[in-house]
């Protein structure tokens, strides 16, 4: 897999490839995107990018703005045609085909929507020079209509329906001609917070329900992490890493993963003996990394993964991968407390740790009280450090 | 990690799109519109071009004679050079012509005699060496054997040159090249007197609350619906010979540079104030409340918000300005007098002279300025485009007494002005006898009764305007859909938008001449419709198609960029997106390319007075025939119909539009 090469080192644990692996083998690619490059005059939008997308997958492309997010899916519509590389669709070798021999259906940021043409019209837009009779046009509609929610609103025009209602009915405009592939650019981004969780869950629900290969651009991270069968994380025009939700969180390949998903302490450390780093005055066991020994590396680990005991409650033999540390700053955030730490073993590094109230309680943390916290080995995240 | 595979793009060709039907339709249309505008404009451009090089004169090394004794000796072959330097029977500066020049072959022969039994032969020394006998064009150098009688018919034709004898002698001629000065003397101080009207007018529509601002905008309008021939025409009743005012002049005559620069004011005007009102009306409100809070006085902010804020305006309408008066023909011929100007000038070159290289002369001479005006323009619009798209908060006036009465005075100062003229035109048509019966009758009216066509040429001229309205609007349109909208193609796109561009720096002289050379030659294929009403329209969707054009391209800019993509993916061609979806929408801007190119081919003269023919006689002309003719109350009259037509024209379109926006209120609504 594309991660473990991109970080040099075989560091996902074995069981998680072989489950990925194996469920690649379920189906074959849908869409395969190979070494696909675009090139702006001299700067590249997308640099080798390979990747395969299986048939009914609900697919994010997740990364910062400027990223090629968007250059990768104008280049799977057809819309802007990549400078190298190859794309397949349903086995068909559609790298240079105009967007109208495509098989996909799209929906834009701007929705798009026909301002002239009533929403029964938009979505019929599609559907009305296939010999198709009217009367089964119409039922056509006013089923999209029933399936987007918007069964009585047919008659009215575009303008005059909230931004959440004309984001579905592009959704239903889009699918009326049941693509076999449903392409969305940032489909949420211009509805506030609370409708667009709301759509979150309507879409997703709507793409199992017609098992469409869909293909989302998002650089909201809780949007891709909450929608996506498998999220591709992009950077520069490169693909950090490919997984699903829950490994690009728990296992990112990269650092700049690890920092975009989620958050993470980083610290600059030594590599030793193939399982252990040393950073600060301490040195931590973790799972096997590879790096020679004494190579600079970044140790990271997410705030809610560190471990709170009560100060010199763990017996000696069991107090590995923990230091003594001291609550400089607490805050708190709803569902847990944020807490700042320093210590003797971190020297002038802050260890930024989340903890449960039930913890918090349990301990009787506030600020200025000392504590113990342990790293466990298997949470500790290791990248090469410098050029 | 980013840097592993970071390496170069492969070697290889970059990837190119399969074009699909859509794209080549919209392609080939693209292509179509693009040859219109070749032939229409560059094809014409280009040939008159070099008409300005060409120089004509007989080259008697070219030919040569032999004449036979009665008893048919041939007598030894000799050129016309040679006989000419025997005999000097035409002297060398007599040799040079124009294309049109024919020198009679006899001329070399003293004493020929048509009767004679002798005979003659004729041939060319080069292949191209030409000569009419009768009215059969010869050529080559095949001897040809004739008849004393044929040989009388014989004319010589004269060789064509390049070079830059017609420019030298545009500028050894003072009579000639005097009307430069002239013509940018004229249009410079148009220029500033009409910016500076019509900045006062703009400011007190926009910045003061002052009362009957819809009505000064509609008074302020008018000059755009009649031919600039007509500020002249009322000119001249009221100050000229016989004029009521004249005595206000103090002995200045109104024909000549002081008429020419009135008239230009009145004509120029709506042009420069809706630019200069464009301007001010994006400005920002918050600038304002800005100076205000730095308690900076009023005289200030002025000039260091106003001023700054509208000078892209400014410098925009006075390139307009200066290029409008300085290729404007109608007027200083009517009122210029003994004042020569350079749009004058070609017309007197062609018409009065029929020499078409000078007239060619003048008009490269006159595209100078007009493109460097263009230039200008289109680089300051650019920059003005700029700061529109900033969003600003339009500003609104406070009422204040002393400013608003100064605003109203000088708003009615101009549009006594301009009602004045338009009150005396009017006045002009209907009475009997200037100034001796001033009762009212409708003889004036009775243009069949004139030379000008007579009521034909208003129906002409309708028919015209029509076509033009509904054809130009179509192929406008059109061709700006397909630069919008095409992907890719990018040297096609910029090659049309420089064709589509092009006509705004050219004026309409120029492109009548340029037509003349173009059309009116038999080589050409397209002779045919040379003298037809299919010239006229075409020459005037031509002269006029940039503003349309540029209409054209705003709306459809307004439009999402996605439109067609969606309708690619859902397998719709895009014809039936244009047709359902890009038209509707666009509908306001289509109507205003239409009611804008039937305004201006009601009152265009300057391309088409060359290219009318006596079944095309146009009201426009009509009124420059009839008023040269002496006719100037009738010429008033025809001016005055193309007046209510356009007025009623614009009344049809304001209608329309409204009707429009009312029924589609629905969906425009936001
Ligand atoms: N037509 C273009 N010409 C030149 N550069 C371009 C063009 N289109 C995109 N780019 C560049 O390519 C890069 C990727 O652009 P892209 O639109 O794919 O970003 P994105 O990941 O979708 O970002 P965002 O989240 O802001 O939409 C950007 O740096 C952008 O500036
Ligand atoms: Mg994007």
């Amino acid at each position: 897999m594309r991660h473990e090469t991109l970080a040099g080192q075989p560091r996902i644990p074995t069981e998680v490839s072989a489950m990925t692996a194996a469920s690649l083998n379920v189906k074959p690619a849908y869409l395969k995107i190979a070494n696909v490059w675009k090139a702006f005059g001299d700067f590249h939008a997308l640099k080798d990018i390979s990747l395969d997308i299986r048939e009914g997958e609900f697919v994010c492309f997740l990364g910062p703005s400027g990223c090629g997010k968007t250059t990768l899916l104008r280049a799977v519509a057809g819309l802007d045609l990549q400078t190298r590389g190859s794309i397949h669709q349903g086995g068909k070798d559609v790298s240079a085909l105009p967007p109208s021999q495509r098989d996909y259906g799209i929906v834009f940021q701007s929705y798009a929507l026909f301002p002239n043409l009533t929403i029964a019209k938009n979505i019929a837009f599609g559907l009305e020079n296939t010999k198709r009779p009217r009367a089964e046009i119409d039922s056509r509609v006013t089923e999209l209509l029933k399936l987007v929610g918007l069964a009585d609103q047919g008659n009215k025009y575009p303008a005059q329906l909230s931004g959440g209602q004309q984001q579905r009915i592009a959704l239903a405009r889009a699918i009326a001609i049941s693509p076999g592939l449903l392409l969305l650019d940032e489909p949420l981004s211009a509805l506030d917070a609370k409708v667009r969780t709301h759509l979150r869950h309507e879409i997703k629900e709507l793409q199992r329900k017609l098992g469409v290969t869909t293909i989302m651009v998002t650089h909201d991270q809780e949007e891709a992490l909450s929608m996506a069968d498998r999220i591709v994380v992009m950077n520069h025009g490169v693909i950090e890493q490919i997984g699903t939700p829950t490994e690009i969180y728990r296992h990112p390949a990269t650092l700049f993963v690890a920092d975009f998903i989620g958050e993470a302490n980083k610290f600059e450390a030594k590599a030793a003996n193939g399982a252990a780093v040393g950073f600060g005055a301490a040195s931590f066991s973790c799972t096997q990394h590879g790096f020679d020994d004494g190579a600079p590396v970044i140790a990271a680990i997410r705030p809610e993964d560190v471990i709170p005991h009560a100060i010199n409650s763990l017996a000696n033999g069991a107090a590995t991968n923990t230091i003594d540390v001291t609550i400089s700053e607490m805050e708190f955030l709803g569902s847990f407390w944020r807490t700042r730490l320093h210590g003797h073993a971190l020297g002038n590094e802050t260890l930024i740790a989340d903890f449960s109230i039930n913890a918090a309680r349990r301990l009787s943390l506030t600020e200025g009280v000392q504590l113990t916290v342990e790293l466990p080995a298997e949470r500790l995240l290791i990248y090469p450090r410098g050029a | 990690m980013a840097m592993t595979i970071d390496t170069a793009l492969p070697v290889g060709r970059a990837l190119r799109l399969r074009l699909d039907r859509d794209e080549l339709i919209k392609r080939g249309l693209m292509v179509v519109i693009a040859l219109y505008l070749v032939v229409a404009l560059a094809a014409p451009l280009a040939i008159m071009l070099s008409k300005s090089f060409s120089t004509y004169s007989f080259d008697l090394a070219r030919f040569e004679f032999q004449v036979s004794d009665k008893d048919g000796n041939w007598s030894k072959p000799t050129t016309a050079e040679a006989l000419n330097k025997a005999l000097n029977a035409v002297p060398p500066a007599k040799l040079g012509t124009n294309s049109d020049g024919r020198l009679q072959a006899t001329s070399f022969f003293p004493d020929f005699s048509f009767r004679s039994p002798v005979k003659y032969k004729i041939r060319g020394t080069t292949t191209d060496a030409a000569y009419l006998v009768g009215l059969k064009l010869q050529s080559g150098t095949k001897w040809q054997e004739l008849t004393s009688n044929d040989f009388r018919r014989v004319m010589l034709r004269p060789s064509r040159a390049l070079g830059l004898e017609n420019y030298v002698a545009y500028f050894s001629t003072p009579t000639l090249f005097r009307s430069i000065e002239n013509s940018v003397f004229i249009a410079f101080i148009s220029t500033i007197v009409t910016v500076g009207l019509a900045f006062g007018f703009a400011y007190a529509l926009n910045r003061s609350c002052m009362r009957f601002k819809d009505a000064f905008k509609l008074v302020a309008m008018v000059p755009i619906l009649v031919p600039s021939l007509l500020p002249g025409i009322a000119l001249i009743y009221l100050f000229g010979n016989q004029g009521l005012l004249k005595d206000l002049l103090m002995g200045v005559p109104i024909y000549g540079p002081l008429g020419i620069v009135v008239g230009s004011v009145f004509f120029a005007f709506p042009h420069a104030m809706l630019i200069i009102s464009t301007a001010l009306a994006i400005s920002d409100q918050r600038h304002y409340e800005a100076a205000a809070s730095l308690r900076a006085s009023s005289w200030r902010t002025f000039w260091t918000v106003t001023i700054p804020g509208a000078r892209y305006g400014l410098i925009s309408a006075a390139f307009v300005v200066f290029t409008l008066v300085i290729t404007d023909f109608g007027l200083p011929k009517v009122i210029g007098g003994q004042y020569n100007v350079l749009a004058v000038d070609i017309y007197k070159q062609v018409i009065g002279q029929q020499n078409f290289e000078m007239g060619a002369v003048v008009s490269v001479i006159l595209l100078v300025p007009a493109i460097a005006a263009f230039i200008v323009d289109r680089m300051v619009t650019k920059k003005q485009v700029a700061l529109l798209s900033a969003r600003s908060v339009p500003y609104q006036p406070n009422p204040n007494r002393g400013f608003d009465t100064l605003c109203f005075a000088w708003c009615s100062l101009v549009a006594i002005f301009i009602l004045g003229i338009m009150v005396t035109s009017q006045f002009a048509a209907l009475v009997k006898l200037w100034p001796y019966d001033l009762s009212l009758s409708l003889k004036h009216f009775a243009f069949d009764r004139m030379d000008g066509g007579g009521w034909g040429s208003y129906y002409n001229s309708i028919r015209l305007a029509a076509l033009t309205a509904v054809i130009g609007t179509v192929i406008i349109f059109v061709g700006a859909y397909m630069v919008e909208k095409t992907d890719g193609f990018r040297s096609g796109r910029t090659a049309f938008q420089f064709l589509a561009m092009l006509p705004m720096a050219v004026p309409g002289m120029v492109l009548g001449l340029a037509y003349i050379f173009f059309f009116n030659d038999p080589a050409n294929p397209l002779h045919a419709i040379y003298g037809t009403m299919t010239i006229l329209v075409v020459c005037t969707i031509t002269h006029f198609y940039t503003v349309g054009h540029l209409t054209a391209l705003t709306a459809l800019k307004q439009i999402d960029q996605e439109f067609e993509p969606v309708a690619a993916s859902l397998k719709q061609p895009f014809y039936k997106l244009f047709a359902r979806v890009t038209v509707p929408v666009c509908l306001p801007a289509i109507l205003d390319i239409s009611i804008y190119m039937f305004v201006n081919a009601m009152t265009t003269v300057s391309a088409v007075v060359f290219l009318y023919s006596k079944d095309t006689t146009l009201a426009s002309v009509a009124v420059l025939n009839m008023d040269d003719a002496g006719d100037v109350a009738p010429a008033a009259a025809m001016a005055m119909m193309i007046f209510y037509t356009n007025a009623a024209a614009r009344l049809i379109h304001m209608f329309l539009s409204k009707a429009l926006i009312k029924r589609t209120q629905a969906w425009r609504m936001r």
